[in-house]
């Protein structure tokens, strides 16, 4: 597949790669919110996590991704984003906002999906952990 | 030594043209022009004898005689007349009916294969489709328990384009005599590269491509035999009755010419061709699965073609592998790249779950293959393939001893 410039360049050089601890760790951070969506035989897997400060601001985001160029483009832009958000700016990044940053092909836009998917599982998660209410969409985003 | 990239580690889609190949081939495109069909003059007579030449060659690589040796435009064509060629001939009823006889072929076939084969399921003909272990092997005895007594044609490949293992052809041929079935081989990844012998091997058709063994592309041959049994196919393509009817049509002279030389080189080369290919085929193999772990080698262990291995590589995706290694031109399982998102049939069919089949790497060698180029691949792929672990949240689940197979994915 013949990719942009843009999907190389965070392919070769994703940002903010990692996690916040190990799986148990991150399940008990109370700081922290996880948003895990794909499956492996569908060939993507995202991994998105938040880490959110006193004042409810993303501090710092990471991500681990299976998956092809795009789906990995498309979680590394989607952390760089989310890093000084709020959380209700974070909810209004789209998936087509993505494509357009990439210039994701057709064929791979269901990535950008799978990213807005994953951020909002991830502030889902948070919300859930600290009491706050959970708007329905927000994790049954329908597609 | 410094390799000249990229490397070009797909020689089971298609293969270079040996230049001396493409020596051979060139006066038929200028000098010896004639049509081989034009018997009254010399421009014809020439041509004649380039194609004749190359009947010989062909023949003399598989163990056949010149006159079974059917020129086509290649592989996917020869299957397609041997295989509705021979359920035409040999139904047990006429079309517009049900009941017009057995075929049978296996789940992992090429689809020049499967696809003639669903065709005849629709106008009235039986087709079992074997399911081979994971070891991708078809025996004569899973031939044998699938033969019934309205079988009329078996097609199984000799050598799969994906794994590469090697079915029990000659056993397979034998049953198949034995029970008076016709049998095709589609031989296209393994001629040219194993010694083959057509009458002692008990094959009826045999299916070959020229741009798989350093020939051009565009031509290939359909073996047909015509001695013990004598086999006879329906014509598929009709016209002028060029290839005794079998196959209408002006013959690509340069096409066959070059096809005939390529045979020939084969002929002389493919023994010590294949001693290097497999000591460069187990040395990649070695090599990888030493440095990294939950590395596969998928197909039969022993079984298989010197030329072609595939790896799946545990916990990464395909097409992001193949971004990492693009230096190396090779075949993903995973058909990320042609826009969907199904791994492999081949790789599924042999029960190989889809998160491996996501993660392979065809690769196949060939003539021109060094070893410095394997080298080169060896430390790129495991560089890759760590850098793609240090990404995956997978490899991080294993680390920790969750398993994957156990999580509630949500699928897409």
């Amino acid at each position: 597949m013949a990719y942009g410039p843009k999907i190389i360049d965070h392919y070769e050089n994703p940002r903010n790669v990692g996690s916040f601890g190990t799986q148990d760790e991150i399940k008990r951070r109370t700081d922290v919110g996880v948003g895990l969506v794909g499956a492996p035989e569908c060939g993507d897997v995202m991994q998105l996590q938040i880490k959110v400060d006193d004042d409810g601001k993303i501090e710092d985001a990471k991500f681990k991704c299976f998956g092809c160029g795009s789906a990995i483009a498309s979680s590394s832009v989607a952390t760089e984003w989310l890093k000084g958000k709020s959380l209700d700016e974070g909810l209004e990044i789209r998936n087509t906002q993505i494509v357009e940053e990439l210039s994701l092909p057709p064929v791979k836009i269901h990535c950008s999906v799978l990213a807005e998917d994953a951020i909002r599982g991830a502030i889902a998660d948070y919300k859930k952990k600290n009491g706050m209410e959970v708007d329905a969409h927000e994790h049954d985003h329908a597609h | 030594m410094s390799v000249k990239l990229p490397i070009y580690f797909d020689h089971a889609a298609t293969t270079p043209c040996d230049p001396r190949v493409v020596e051979a081939m060139l006066p038929y495109f200028t000098e010896k022009f004639g049509n081989p069909g034009s018997r009254n003059h010399s421009f014809g007579w020439e041509s004649e004898e380039g194609v004749s030449l190359a009947r010989r060659q062909c023949a003399d690589l598989i163990g056949a005689d010149d006159k079974e040796i059917i020129f086509t435009s290649g592989s996917t064509e020869a299957n397609n007349l041997a295989i509705k060629g021979a359920a035409e001939m040999y139904q047990k009823a006429p079309a517009g009916s049900t009941g017009r006889g057995h075929i049978i072929t296996v789940n992992i076939e090429h689809k020049a294969v499967l696809d003639p084969c669903k065709r005849l399921e629709k106008v009235g003909f039986d087709v079992t489709y074997l399911e081979p272990e994971r070891d991708g092997l078809v025996t004569a005895k899973m031939v044998e328990d699938a033969i019934r007594d309205d079988t009329i044609l078996v097609t199984i490949m000799w050598a799969n384009n994906e794994i590469g293992t090697i079915n029990e052809i000659p056993e397979i041929g034998k049953l198949c005599h034995d029970r008076g079935v016709v049998f095709h081989t589609d031989a296209t990844q393994w001629v040219g590269k194993m010694p083959t012998d057509v009458k002692k091997d008990n094959i009826d058709l045999l299916s070959f491509s020229g741009h798989k063994m350093y020939g051009p592309k565009g031509v290939g041959a359909l073996y047909v035999r015509r001695r013990k049994p004598r086999i006879r196919l329906v014509a598929q393509v009709e016209g002028g009755g060029q290839e005794r009817g079998y196959r209408s049509g002006t013959l690509n002279v340069t096409g066959i010419v070059g096809l005939g030389k390529a045979a020939e080189l084969c002929k002389q080369e493919m023994d010590t061709e294949r001693e290097r290919l497999l000591a460069m085929r187990r040395r990649l193999e070695t090599r990888l699965t030493e440095r990294l772990d939950h590395v596969v080698v998928n197909g039969h262990a022993d079984k298989r073609l010197a030329h072609i291995t595939n790896i799946s590589f545990g916990f990464i995706e395909g097409e992001s592998l193949m971004m990492a290694v693009k230096d190396i031109s090779v075949s993903s399982g995973s058909a990320c790249t042609s826009a969907s998102l199904e791994p492999s049939y081949v790789l599924k069919g042999i029960g190989i779950g889809d998160d491996l089949a996501h993660s392979s790497l065809r690769m196949s060698l060939g003539r021109f293959t060094t070893d410095e180029e394997v080298d080169f691949a060896i430390d790129k792929i495991s560089e890759a393939v760590v850098k793609l672990r240090e990404l995956s949240p997978l490899y991080d689940m294993h680390k920790e001893g969750i398993d994957i197979t156990k999580i509630q994915w949500q699928a897409h």
